[in-house]
């Protein structure tokens, strides 16, 4: 077995008498990119903070790096990028400087040459007179990669970090990620987009401050038993508001031309079509998606509460 | 990792400069901030008004009243305005219409030329004090020499000659005199609980209140490496807004310093220091830069009410005065007032500097308590 860059068992974290995380464990094993999925409120924040000591546990504990989390978080975060999900860098100061300053924060030795090979590394040359402000989201979400790993760290958290970015930019964004794990990095990064969970080497699924599921993407697809029909034809519109009211269909959408429905049952969800009546749709089994399991999901989590 | 690095430390001190700079309004004004209030406080104070209203009762109209009335009127302090009875210039001054009542009473005259020294009432404003001093000193002088020369020659002889006339003054509203030499130097702690505690409070929730907080402590800056970066800058502001001060109130009031400059900035030093370790403790407590505001506010006031600066700290009650020794305005007060005007030196401001120094240890350890939690 790897080493494991993130080993916790049993981390439980309250904000008052709330339990945001409750009972999680986890583990990604070095130079692995985990994706690190959940609806907003699951505790992936707060999850992340924990990792890297900026937040105590109640309860549980672990090790990052082999570190342990309770008496070496200054050591932990030495080795760790923590990119955060609200930009945390100073806007008033340059590209440039906010670069510096994290440069002198880690007391660098070789300052001038890190900065400039990872400002050429991130692009952004062009960029590094610019106050941090002012730049686009995208090329503040890269600045805050740049600072995060200027100090070539071992273990790499983001959070969410290409929400508000374009698409290009974001596959641009995932190749760093790629990259930086081809150097041995291991990645721990949050998203809300299915593409983007699909390049994790493992995705996992938290709920409720709980894990509910983890593997690679067709594991967790597999596990979900989940069975979709997609049709196209006229009207899909309509047929999909219908089949959102049928029992057992858990899901009823329409992307593109086609219209898709997903449910455990394949009985019900055979039954619930047929209630539509004549209608000229064409109908086909097909493989479930990622995206579809964690509507899914999302859904299991609604009839909980 | 070490638990404190300088090399980090002057990190954020090199970032907290840059930010200053590029903020060259707020910096502008904490400089000028001092010569401001100095100038808008001084002509409150400097202002030697003259021509007060004067209401006159008078039960008498011999030869003194009218040399008395002519004399005030020369110092050019009072406008004498005729009022029939006492209960109506009364009302006058209720209203602000009058500041004082001079009352003479029936057979003023006739009891001078026998010698039995009669008393005048005056009744003064004091709701104002500053407004009235002038004018009151000059009335006491007034009482030796003015109606010598009238006097009939058994009582102009008489030497040393006693005052002919007595004069009963009584300040209502306000018992005590607060001078404009007292007030000017007590303004520069005034001026440095604005600053230092207000800026240093809002200062470190601002970086917790735009997120940067977390990202500061996710890296390797230690909490104390984070609270000293953010303190350091607002010291040496501090320092330079003394230094602009005194310049200003030697060149523009001609305020005297009689005792050690040196000894009068190492005891500010320890009041910046009250102050910063309250706003760091505010800064804690607080989530948002408005809400620290508000609490630093909310400690300014008593700064300025309760600890001597606006009224004077003997005439306070018992309960206020126990709240005024608690703050560390207080004590700052007499120093920069004893040392200024009065010359004093260590041994003397000695009393208001162990106050001081406990406050530092006791808020300053609290201090540092609540920061290490700052994210949880
Ligand atoms: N400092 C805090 N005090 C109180 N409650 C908090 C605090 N931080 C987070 N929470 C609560 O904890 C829960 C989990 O929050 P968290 O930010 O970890 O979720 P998340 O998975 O990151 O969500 P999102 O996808 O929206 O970013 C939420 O219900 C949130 O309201
Ligand atoms: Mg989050």
């Amino acid at each position: 077995m790897k080493p494991a860059a993130i080993d916790v068992d049993g981390l439980v974290k309250r904000f008052g008498t709330h339990t945001v995380i409750d009972g999680l464990s986890l583990r990604v094993d070095e130079g692995e990119v985990c994706g690190f999925l959940g609806g907003n409120g699951s505790g992936k924040t707060t999850t992340m903070r924990m990792l890297c000591g900026l937040l105590l546990p109640d309860d549980g504990g672990g090790t990052c790096l082999g570190l342990d989390l309770r008496n070496a978080a200054a050591q932990i975060r030495l080795q760790t990028g923590y990119m955060t999900q609200q930009f945390s860098f100073y806007r008033d100061l340059t590209v440039m400087e906010n670069l510096e300053f994290v440069a002198r924060l880690y007391e660098m030795p070789d300052r001038r040459s890190a900065i400039a090979a990872v400002v050429e590394r991130m692009g952004l040359g062009p960029r590094t007179r610019q106050l941090a402000g002012e730049l686009s989201g995208g090329w503040k979400q890269r600045m805050a990669l740049a600072a995060c790993v200027l100090h070539r760290p071992k273990l790499l958290l983001l959070d969410e970090p290409t929400a508000g970015v374009d698409a290009r930019a974001r596959r641009q964004f995932w190749d760093l990620i790629h990259d930086l794990a081809g150097e041995g990095m291991t990645v721990l990064v949050s998203t809300h987009y299915m593409d983007e969970a699909e390049r994790c080497s493992r995705v996992v699924y938290l709920a409720g401050g709980k894990l509910v599921v983890q593997g690679t993407a067709s594991e967790v697809i597999a596990a979900a038993h989940l069975v979709t029909f997609e049709a196209v034809g006229p009207d899909i519109e309509r047929a999909a508001t219908r089949l959102r009211r049928e029992p057992g269909i858990e899901m009823a959408g329409v992307f593109g031309h086609a219209l898709r429905v997903a449910g455990l049952d394949r009985q019900k969800l055979q039954e619930g079509i047929a209630r539509l009546g004549d209608t000229p749709l064409r109908w086909q089994e097909v493989e479930p998606r990622l995206d579809d399991v964690f509507i899914h999901m999302l859904n299991l989590q609604k009839t909980d509460e | 990792m070490n638990a404190f690095s300088p090399a980090r430390l002057m990190a954020i001190l090199r970032k907290e400069w840059l930010q200053m700079r590029r903020d060259p309004m707020t910096l502008r004004l904490t400089i000028l901030l001092p010569i401001i209030q100095l100038v808008l406080f001084g002509y409150a104070i400097n202002a030697n008004p003259r021509h007060l209203p004067t209401a006159l009762v008078s039960g008498d109209h011999s030869i003194y009243e009218r040399d008395l009335i002519t004399a005030l009127a020369n110092t050019r302090y009072f406008d004498i305005r005729n009022y029939a009875t006492q209960a109506q210039a009364d009302q006058a001054m209720r209203r602000g219409d009058v500041m004082f009542i001079l009352d003479i009473p029936a057979g003023f005259g006739r009891r001078i030329d026998r010698g039995e020294h009669p008393q005048m009432l005056v009744d003064a404003d004091a709701s104002d004090p500053v407004a009235i001093g002038s004018a009151t000193a000059a009335l006491s002088s007034l009482t030796a020499s003015v109606l010598r020369r009238d006097l009939p020659p058994n009582l102009q002889a008489s030497a040393p000659p006693p005052a002919p006339f007595e004069v009963v003054l009584h300040e209502r509203y306000n018992p005590e005199q607060i001078t404009a030499l007292n007030i000017v130097p007590g303004l520069i702690a005034v001026i440095l609980t604005l600053s230092t505690l207000i800026l240093t409070s809002v200062a470190i929730t601002r970086e917790r209140e735009v997120g940067t907080l977390e990202n500061l402590l996710a890296m390797p800056a230690r909490p104390v490496e984070v609270a000293l970066g953010k303190i350091i800058p607002y010291v040496g502001l501090a320092y330079v807004q003394i230094i602009m001060f005194l310049f200003a109130s030697i060149f523009l009031f001609g305020v005297p310093i009689r005792g050690s400059l040196l000894l009068l900035l190492a005891s500010l030093g320890i009041f910046i220091t009250c102050n910063l370790s309250m706003g760091l403790i505010f800064s804690t407590l607080a989530r948002t830069q408005m809400q620290a505001q508000q609490m630093a506010q909310f400690a300014f006031l008593p700064s300025m009410l309760l600890s001597g600066f606006l009224y004077p700290f003997d005439g306070m009650p018992r309960w206020a005065q126990v709240i005024g020794q608690c703050l560390p305005i207080t004590h700052a007060l007499r120093i920069v007032r004893g040392i200024l005007l009065k010359g004093n030196g260590f041994s003397d401001i000695w009393p208001d500097i162990w106050p001081m120094m406990l406050f530092v240890l006791v808020v300053g350890a609290a201090a540092v308590r609540l920061y290490r939690r700052t994210l949880d």
